[in-house]
């Protein structure tokens, strides 16, 4: 296990020193900032805007991450041929695969974490400049705990993104495995649609593929809860608990198969 | 060696301030030279709601807040553009993606709403576009007593449909959370009907509970548009009394001061004077007053 976290801690380090996910947080968080004068062009739906932006930007800058990061993280260590040294060590494939998995997770929720502050701290701005009875016409707080349930599951997507970057790195180019993350993403987000294709005129044959492709990709739907925070209305525990089981084992079985296809490419 | 790098580095840092002060100038020449890009005509790529909510791939609040914001800055802009044929064509379409995209944008709908009702040239004068929004907001959120209660606005104030009005006034009445006055407000619709006061009591309550600051303002320009009809309304017959005395409409109001008929130039609520035709001798709101145009015979 430890040699496991060896392996995360030195992606972690090397996330921290690269600086792309720096100029995207930066980025981000600018982009939460900017949500305030995005707020002023509207009908008082300024909170609602905040609200929204926050947590698109959280979500998109995240997908970047993970794309941009995972993608090479085994590809690299083929390029700059640091693989056979690595692979010299006392450690197993697996552990390799899983130890860069986790390095990239950790980077992702450090990530995550200083976003949600930075967008707890715009809304607290935000609350703490607005008189008491415009706050009556809001649907739920402006710092709600309750979104952080959309960072959870926001986590939650783009630990599978991780993964699927991840996977594809283990057989195909950076280029490739950078397309096949975004396909599967975009997939991910018209699940329902697959499901439902006899509703728009599919033949029989087409809507069995549909349905077919729908329980062979993760539904990412279930993982946006944005609306839902936004508006103030529940998102039940059991809904977190579903969703982020559903796409926990999406993620165990990419991370068995990227072990899998790992484990057949010759090193020596 | 430092002595050429120190000359390079300055070097650089005096390109960077020449250059970025040329682009500037460049910008500003660019600016006064030619006159402001405007398309020629509002161009909407992707009118189906469903299609949209699919391309903005989970997207959907931050999706739609670009297209309310949208429909706001395009109903605005309308609004104050000089042009002789204005068109609102794309409200409602634009209206009706922000509802998909976010089914529970309650402001859209509201608000919304109140665009769409709005009479031409101030707005498209749609209000069975408003009843449609509303409809579409009662499907989605089955529970909101306002949407009844605006619904039934826009058939008393803008259809001019006192038992359409008071019948959704009742509908909402009878949800959970209804308020206590929405029940006698229909039958005071009923009773009152094409009568200024139950518009007078609509308005109040909206412009005193409204949840939204445009919304209480829009409120607040109603009820002051209340109080020019009755001004109009008194004046017009001192005007016609005029025309009784000098077989002849006054040419301004400066004639009906020295006939001693007005004490001065009458003011409406915002502090623009009414206009008086010479002509037809009808008194009305200015067209550069926020009050034109007055909506008669509620």
């Amino acid at each position: 296990m430890s040699a496991v976290l060896i392996v995360a801690r030195g992606v972690f380090k090397d996330s921290i020193r690269d600086r792309v996910p720096y100029n995207l947080l930066f980025f981000a968080v600018i982009l939460m900032a900017a949500s305030f004068l995005l707020a002023q062009l509207t009908a008082g739906q300024d909170v609602k805007i905040i609200k929204d932006l926050g947590l698109a930007a959280a979500s998109l800058m995240g997908v970047l991450i993970a794309v941009f990061i995972g993608i090479g993280l085994v590809a690299k260590e083929v390029e700059r041929r640091s693989i056979y040294s690595l692979l010299s060590k006392p450690i197993t494939r697996s552990q390799f695969i899983l130890g860069k998995y986790l390095g990239l997770v950790f980077t992702l929720v450090a990530n995550l974490a200083v976003m949600a502050i930075a967008y707890y701290g715009i809304l607290a701005y935000l609350d703490w400049q607005t008189p008491a009875n415009v706050k009556q016409g809001w649907e739920a707080a402006a710092t709600d705990p309750m979104l952080l349930k959309a960072f959870a599951l926001i986590g939650v997507e783009l630990m599978l993104v991780t993964a699927l970057a991840l996977f594809f790195s283990t057989f195909s180019s950076t280029f490739l495995s950078a397309a096949l993350t975004i396909a599967i993403y975009v997939i991910g987000h018209f699940s329902d649609d697959l499901r439902t294709l006899e509703s728009f005129g599919a033949s029989p044959t087409v809507a069995m593929i549909g349905r077919g492709f729908y329980y062979a990709f993760p539904n990412l739907a279930p993982l946006n809860v944005t609306a839902a925070v936004v508006h103030g209305q529940a998102v039940t525990a059991q809904h977190m608990l579903l969703a982020s089981g559903s796409i926990g084992l999406y993620v165990a079985v990419l991370l068995v198969a990227s072990t899998l296809i790992f484990e057949r490419r010759d090193f020596k | 060696m430092a002595i050429q790098a120190r000359s390079r580095r300055a070097l650089h840092w005096i390109a960077f301030v020449v250059l970025l002060v040329a682009a500037i100038g460049t910008q500003t020449v660019i600016n006064g030279a030619f006159e402001r890009f405007t398309p020629i005509q509002e161009v909407q790529w992707v009118r189906s709601p469903g299609l949209m909510r699919r391309l903005v791939l989970g997207f959907n609040s931050v999706a739609a807040d670009i297209y309310w914001i949208r429909a706001v800055q395009y109903y605005g802009s309308t609004k104050i553009a000089k042009a002789e044929n204005k068109d609102y064509g794309f409200l409602f379409p634009l209206l009706d993606i922000t509802t998909t995209l976010d089914p529970r944008f309650n402001i859209a709908y509201r608000f919304g709403a109140i665009l769409l009702s709005e009479d031409y040239p101030n707005g498209p004068g749609r209000p069975d576009e408003a009843i449609a929004l509303l409809e579409k907001g009662i499907r989605e959120s089955p529970d909101k007593w306002e949407y009844y209660h605006d619904a039934g606005f826009v058939e008393y104030w803008w259809r001019r449909d006192a038992r359409a009005a008071a019948d959704w006034f009742l509908r909402g009445s009878k949800l959970p959370a209804a308020p206590n006055w929405l029940q006698p407000l229909a039958a005071s619709v009923l009773a009152e009907g094409g009568d200024q006061l139950a518009a007078r009591v609509l308005w109040t309550q909206m412009a005193q509970a409204a949840e939204q600051e445009w919304m209480r303002q829009t409120a607040r320009t109603r009820l002051q548009q209340l109080d020019a009809e009755a001004v109009v309304g008194q004046l017009q017959p001192i005007v016609n009394s005029f025309y009784d005395k000098a077989n002849r409409f006054p040419i301004g109001w400066d004639e009906m001061i020295r006939a001693g008929l007005v004490r001065g130039v009458p003011l409406d609520p915002t502090g623009i004077p009414y206009t008086l035709d010479p002509v037809s001798g009808a008194v009305d709101v200015a067209k550069d007053s926020s009050l034109y145009p007055l909506r008669r015979g509620l």
